[in-house]
């Protein structure tokens, strides 16, 4: 077991706590980038996906789990950064500049959109963002001369100085282009939580009236969270664009929205860690129940709806029994293995608060 | 009498949005948690009574369908409540509106497999013949689900009003640690609410499906009706119903009057609207608790 005593600032808010914790992340790392060939292209594309739905987490974690605003229309931000991606390439831009503005304006779109919905919290929040979802699908239509409709769009194929990038021929390429955004994503992620901004963000999820008391301006961080958690998720989109090689206006719904959320509740809410957790489940469920169905020996019989049945049975039980997600559950492993003869069952026990009222607000 | 046709249709669309977002009500009002599984409670109501008279699976007569299975659905949220929603006490609103979404997947799937993906009309005696007044032509179904609405209002506001069930609701809703303190069971009564939801839910299931075809994603509607509760302000019953009069009025003309893609948005850019300048709804009361 490792103690760790913090004795000052730094300490507490320093990247990796030690040495080892360290090592074990750069061996991560190294994995990550031997994987191409570790495993076939069909894995890979599969680790792709993984890392795509990853990223889009972590923009939701930001919002959802940090600052505590469930978003149910996150699926209109992977949208407006698939998009805008595209048309600025479409636009003659270099895909090195076109990508990064993409989340960017995104993020200036999300950080436009929270202005007025950020006088809502709660349920509130949630119906208005559910609207967004269900508002992007109509828009892509209505906004036809730009995004090309129902018949969709494809992107075109990534070019950085010279250097070719596609998903179906060279599968290794773009790998390395996700996992570069990824790391990105997670370490300005780590960052922010360690700078004032992300402290802003736990206290206005924890409290908003004692955030106030600290002097924390509250619709000023809520809108900062959006538009940050946007950039993120609007990265996330352009690059969902190229996995799937085509998109239009059905490739991002409100499906798509709750899914995320799930995910990250999945994954365990508040941890960077639950949004790779949860992006595993949601990328290789249907994998996992087909081969469930060959065991069992209902094979080739396709059961509508199966997938989203369970899924939801999971979440069920996540919620019931394991609220901190599969990030949680490790954490109890890990405490009981380091802990190991004075682990004790009731060391995580949730405590008991009253219902806290939104209408006394 | 183009306008009239459109109006008398809207409203019959509208009343059922109005008695899902009168379930949403109901249960917010009381426990603080939106049921955004509400829709699939209608959908699951719509298909037990389904199953109980068509012919090719019990062949029930209809009148006696219809209150068995109210009171299906009704056991059915009580139980819920009891082994399900109870544990969540105490948690984050985001838990709740994330497992009862989750819980929409799961009766979905569990609706689709009992009764098949394909859509289905109930053999309902609404379901028979038209009305004609003065040029204006309404389904029997349409007619009966106005009815069928306003009798189900006056029940529940009486029931709010005058009976000892419904005042120890109302109080538990006000201030669950007073009722308490009064000697209210507020577990029990909490569960009873979420079964009243669940009747209700299956009357506007009957009411939807003797309008048309229904099939497992029909419990999609509960989003329209969330539009509804919001506008009406969620946190009374007379303005969840005028909320779903309003969606439901909105929708066949701006079909009408509007252009193809802008129609379908017309009832959420009006939840937007309303949630940025009215975030409490229309006919929200808007005061500080007083208990």
């Amino acid at each position: 077991m490792r103690i760790h005593f913090k004795t000052s600032y730094e300490h507490d808010i320093r990247l990796f706590p030690d040495r080892w914790t360290f090592s074990v992340y750069a061996a991560l790392l190294a994995l990550a980038f031997g994987l191409p060939w570790l495993i076939d292209e069909f894995y890979l594309g599969e680790v792709t996906n993984v890392l795509i739905w990853a990223i889009a987490g972590l923009g939701l974690m930001l919002l959802t789990g940090q600052t505590g605003q469930a978003s149910l229309g996150h699926a209109a931000f992977l949208a407006v950064g698939c998009y805008a991606n595209t048309i600025l390439i479409e636009l003659g831009l270099p895909f090195i500049v076109a990508f990064p503005l993409a989340g960017v304006l995104t993020g200036v779109i999300g950080t436009l959109i929270a202005i007025p919905v950020l006088r809502l919290h709660g349920i509130y929040l949630a119906i208005a963002t559910i609207a967004l979802s269900i508002l992007a699908d109509d828009i892509i239509v209505l906004l036809e001369p730009w995004t090309g409709g129902v018949s969709g769009k494809f992107p075109d194929m990534i070019t950085i100085f010279g250097f070719e990038i596609e998903r179906w021929s060279m599968p290794a390429r773009f790998y390395y282009l996700v996992l570069v955004v990824t790391i990105i994503c997670t370490l300005f992620y780590r960052n922010l939580l360690r700078s004032p901004l992300g402290r802003a963000f736990a206290a206005v999820r924890d409290s908003e009236v004692s955030a106030t008391a600290m002097g924390v301006h509250i619709a000023r961080t809520k809108g900062m969270a959006f538009g940050l958690s946007c950039m993120i998720t609007g990265w996330a989109g352009a690059l969902m664009g190229y996995y799937a090689g085509t998109f239009n206006n059905e490739t991002f719904s409100l499906v798509i929205s709750i899914t995320l959320l799930m995910m990250i509740v999945i994954g365990g809410l508040g941890s960077i860690h639950g949004a790779f957790f949860g992006a595993v489940v949601v990328a290789f469920l249907p994998q996992a129940l087909s081969i469930g169905k060959d065991m069992i020996g209902g094979g080739g019989v396709a059961i509508p709806g199966l997938e989203t049945g369970v899924f939801g049975l999971i979440l069920i039980l996540f919620i019931l029994f394991e609220p901190m997600g599969i990030y949680g559950r490790w954490l109890k492993i890990r405490t009981w293995f380091e802990l190991f003869p004075f682990a004790r069952k009731d060391m995580f026990k949730r405590q008991k608060s009253y219902l806290k009222t939104e209408r006394l607000r | 009498m183009d306008v009239l046709q459109l109006l008398v249709s809207g409203l019959a669309n509208g009343c059922v949005y109005g008695l899902i977002a009168l379930g949403f009500v109901l249960i917010y009002k009381a426990t603080e948690a939106v049921n955004f599984a509400q829709g699939d409670f209608m959908m699951l109501g719509a298909f037990v009574t389904l199953g109980l008279t068509n012919a090719e699976y019990m062949h029930l007569p209809f009148w006696v369908a219809a209150p068995l299975a109210i009171a299906i659905m009704a056991i059915l949220g009580y139980l819920l409540d009891l082994f399900v929603l109870r544990h969540l006490f105490g948690q984050s609103q985001t838990a709740v509106v994330i497992l009862t979404i989750a819980l929409g997947f799961v009766i979905r799937f569990i609706a689709g497999a009992i009764w098949g993906h394909e859509p289905q009309t109930l053999e309902s005696p609404l379901a028979l013949g038209d009305l004609q007044m003065g040029g204006v032509v309404l389904g029997m179904a349409d007619v009966a689900v106005i009815i069928v609405t306003v009798l189900l209002t006056i029940f529940l506001y009486q029931f709010f009003q005058r009976t000892k069930l419904g005042l120890a609701m109302q109080a538990a809703s006000q201030n669950q640690m007073a009722a308490y303190y009064m000697g209210i069971p507020v577990k029990r009564v909490q569960g009873m609410i979420w079964g009243l939801a669940g009747a209700v839910a299956a009357v506007a299931g009957i009411l939807f499906a003797s309008k048309g075809a229904i099939d497992p994603n029909a419990g999609l509607l509960g989003i329209k009706a969330f539009a509804a509760a919001v506008i009406g302000g969620f946190g009374s019953l007379p303005g969840a119903l005028a909320g779903g009069l309003i969606v439901g009025i909105i929708e066949p003309f701006a079909a009408r009057y509007l252009e193809a893609g802008y129609s379908q948005i017309a009832p959420y850019v009006l939840l937007l609207a309303v949630l940025i300048f009215r975030p409490h709804g229309l006919f929200s009361q808007v005061r500080i608790k007083k208990v």
